[in-house]
């Protein structure tokens, strides 16, 4: 029985596993991936799990699959750097159960720190990758791509984009298929398992004779679909740009490719032949296009598409028409008057949300010495000298504490750099003392062994760590500290001050995260040891935790219009004219009360009635 | 033919929730239907626009510039924002309430006055529906009913049986709001044809 859903690319990717008889399944949280995890954790009969990172996520994967079943490790692009070693040592050790490894790119950066093409790992790890371009095929490829892994002894890159994983398309699915499972077994095999330098030389070989013989493969893989029409325009395409092309160029001639490595050589020079004008239209970088040029073949490929950011069908249609591969379409532009400039509404830390406090402090500090400005154009947000302290920071909601009014932050890199990198500028001999802002989750993740290495060498840094007890800014998934699983389950919880002292810290300190006096009394302290030191702000996110205190209310009498209040950067404070109001649907309450603490005049006050 | 929908709003007004609920309808009603989101980065307050497309086939899940049918805005600003998507004399549907975002606060940039954000939509069409759907959500008792009613005033426009709606909401709204989502949606569809009404009667 089949029956046809509206499913995201996530929701597909996940039901075509389950179905493809999934056993297990282990991720980190990372947006465009996260509701894949996500989607598994609601089905029955198989294991999942939030691993605690990325690496851990593949080493999981790696050891159910040699243990017999079959396996998929989700993640964003930006994670498999995190996972890569343990992924080449797939690559290397092959499987026994079929291994799907999702990795979701974010071309645009919606959500990242980069935009890296991911595709390169197939080549690099010399593994094939498999691209749907919608949901109906992140539902069908799956099986397949554990029938691939399977066959070939290769785990397999399952690639998706922002507008693949997070796009809703019609699907055709089966409707409760009988899934059948395998059953877990480990057959010793030390040459295929234990990758000392005497059994790896033999498999390197193996892995070049794999790909060569996944080149012959993909010749005939049915999801590879050459459309015919107008023979003057031959577009090569795959994912998204497929989608675009297809409506940019209504009545051009088409290679769908799936599989984008190892390319079908003989089907691509194929459709070359068929067509007057080869192009090809891809997102990011040329990977398509260079091997089709090593090929010999002629094809117009960066020159149409930018290598730069995400690719829309506007600006597919807008280059197209500078390249004159179609005429202007006839609907009428919009007239040449430029609107005026609207406001911008850049994403904000939630009303209630208990890094406020902690950011508002950093900021107050980090101004202490504001040095003069000659040119008041260079007095642009983000390019004020600070000399207080330095503050490098992680990836998480606390990351938007670098947009005005916070204007908190100095550095952001990738997850765990923040410890560091405080260490390195110390080290350095800058001066200026540091701290490092990351939360629980990221520390969890990648924060720990850092700390250990600031302890061993007599680093001097502060370490925040904003506990929320979630992993907020993926929509609150579970991780090793916050006592519940993947499935929601009861879990042992691990305790950061514990942890913390464990790594050899002295100075551990517990904070609450609407305290300000405390946060900025404590972190003053912590400034002036000469030890490692680590400050635990601990405060719930309000939209995971949703309790409400007594509303809050600004005495206008009191107010003497001084905005400091705004500084916070709450959502719920507003300015209308001169006087600030607070919306009481918005605000939390004296749940938070940060907004009172700041108030030099006592004009914001709890309504007690 | 594709009818293509660009719903447009601030985190938290369920913008989401109602583009997937009228996906969700398109489907049964037997289109082709993609659906697209951009949450950008933020839980709360943040920009979100919602791209719905539906039609015989559907490849782009994306709007082309210049090619949306309906803009559905839940707020002032984010309408302005979006008005050059519209098709030349597409339809505007705007809820006229006001969220200034930050940026305004600093007087750095001003919050668009409603003749601006008017002047801005007139550059693509006439069509222009300003209306006050936020007071019409209080009015019921529920600010949260937003999303409904807006989709109950688009849906006066669209080619699709008014209860295929209600079908949807029952399933999908728990039984003790289920009421009032109803009214909440015959308000916006009521609230459409009674100035399809008054244009008509001017007109003629």
């Amino acid at each position: 029985m089949h029956m046809k859903k509206l499913l995201s690319g996530n929701e597909a990717m996940a039901l075509g596993a389950y179905h493809a008889g999934l056993s297990v399944a282990a991720a980190y949280p990372g947006t465009p991936s996260t509701e894949i995890l996500e989607n598994l954790a609601r089905m029955d009969g198989i294991y999942v799990e939030w691993s605690t990172n990325e690496k851990v996520a593949m080493e999981v994967g790696l050891g159910a699959s040699y243990g017999g079943v079959r396996t998929l490790v989700s993640m964003k692009h930006v994670g498999l750097n995190v996972a890569s070693d343990a992924f080449f040592a797939a690559s290397v050790t092959g499987i026994r159960g079929g291994l799907v490894v999702i990795c979701c790119d974010d071309p645009g950066m919606h959500s990242s720190q980069n935009e890296q093409d991911n595709r390169h790992y197939a080549r690099f790890a010399k593994v094939p990758i498999l691209e749907p371009s919608d949901s109906q095929e992140a539902y069908s490829l799956m099986s397949l791509a554990f029938d691939i892994s399977e066959e070939f002894d290769t785990p397999v890159i399952f690639r998706s984009t922002t507008r693949i994983s997070h796009c809703k398309t019609v699907a055709d699915v089966e409707d409760n298929p009988d899934i059948k499972r395998r059953k877990a077994h480990f057959v010793r095999d030390p040459y295929k398992f234990v990758m000392v330098p005497s059994n790896a030389r033999p498999r390197h070989p193996l892995m070049e004779e794999r790909i060569s013989k996944l080149a012959s493969y993909v010749e005939t893989f049915p999801f590879n679909e050459i459309i015919l029409e107008d023979r003057n325009l031959g577009i090569v395409s795959s994912g998204a740009a497929y989608q675009y092309a297809r409506e940019v160029f209504p009545g051009a001639s088409f290679l769908k490719l799936v599989t984008t490595y190892p390319l079908p050589r003989e089907l691509v020079c194929h459709f070359a032949g068929e067509v007057r004008k080869l192009v090809v239209i891809e997102e990011l970088d040329p990977f398509i296009e260079e091997q089709l040029r090593a090929w010999g073949l002629e094809v117009l490929g960066k020159a149409l598409v930018p290598i730069v950011g995400e690719l829309s069908p506007e600006l597919l249609q807008e280059q197209a028409v500078k390249l004159e591969l179609i005429s202007r379409p006839a609907i009428a532009e919009s007239s040449p008057k430029v609107p005026p400039p609207l406001p911008v509404r850049p994403p904000l830390l939630c009303p209630g949300c208990p890094h406020a406090g902690t950011s508002y402090a950093l900021r107050r500090l980090g101004f202490y010495h504001t040095p003069p400005v000659d040119d008041e154009s260079e007095k642009r947000a983000g390019q004020l000298a600070r000399q207080g302290i330095i503050v490098t920071s992680d990836i998480g909601c606390y990351t938007l504490a670098v947009y005005p009014p916070l204007l908190a932050l100095d550095t952001c890199a990738c997850m765990g750099a923040s410890i560091g990198q405080a260490h390195g500028l110390e080290k350095a001999g800058v001066r200026t003392k540091t701290v490092s802002v990351i939360g629980d989750s990221t520390f969890l993740h990648s924060g720990i062994t850092s700390l250990v290495d600031m302890v061993y060498n007599k680093g001097q840094g502060t370490v925040i760590i904003l506990d929320n007890e979630t992993t907020a800014m993926t929509g609150h998934q579970g991780h090793p500290g916050t006592g519940f699983s993947a499935r929601g389950d009861d879990a042992p919880k691990v305790v950061l001050e514990d942890l913390a002292r464990g790594c050899g810290v002295r100075d551990v300190n517990v904070v609450s995260a609407f305290d300000l006096e405390e946060i900025e009394s404590t972190l003053k302290r912590c400034l002036e040891t000469d030890q490692t030191s680590v400050m635990i702000v601990r405060g719930n996110c309000p939209l995971r935790v949703r309790s409400k205190g007594r509303p809050m209310m600004v005495d206008k009498e009191a107010c003497d219009q001084c905005y400091n209040c705004l500084r916070v950067g709450c959502a719920a404070i507003n300015r209308n004219d001169d006087s600030i109001t607070i919306d009481n649907n918005a605000c939390v309450g004296d749940k938070c009360s940060v907004c009172l603490q700041v108030c030099h005049r006592q004009a914001i006050k709890v309504n007690a009635q | 033919m594709t009818t293509n929908i660009l719903m447009t709003g601030v985190g938290g007004q369920g913008v989401v929730l109602a583009s997937d609920a009228l996906a969700e309808i398109a489907v049964k009603g037997g289109y082709d239907v993609k659906k697209s989101d951009s949450l950008g980065m933020s839980q709360r307050g943040g920009s979100v626009v919602s791209h719905l497309r539906f039609g015989h086939q559907i490849h782009s899940p994306v709007i082309k510039k210049g090619e949306v049918d309906f803009l559905l805005a839940f707020e002032r600003l984010e309408g302005a924002r979006w008005a050059g998507y519209l098709k030349q004399g597409g339809i505007a549907i705007i809820n006229d309430h006001a969220i200034p975002p930050l940026s305004t606060m600093g007087g750095a940039y001003g919050y668009p006055t409603v003749e601006e954000t008017v002047a801005i939509l007139k550059e693509r069409t006439d069509q222009i529906h300003l209306i006050p759907a936020t007071s019409l959500a209080n009015q019921l008792g529920n600010p949260q009913v937003l999303n409904v009613l807006l989709v109950g005033f688009l849906s006066s426009f669209l080619a699709i049986e008014e209860k295929s709606y209600v079908e949807d909401l029952s399933q999908r709204v728990p039984a003790k709001f289920l009421d009032l989502n109803l009214d909440a949606f015959a308000r916006g569809r009521e609230e459409a044809r009674t100035r399809q009404a008054k244009d008509h009667d001017r007109e003629a």
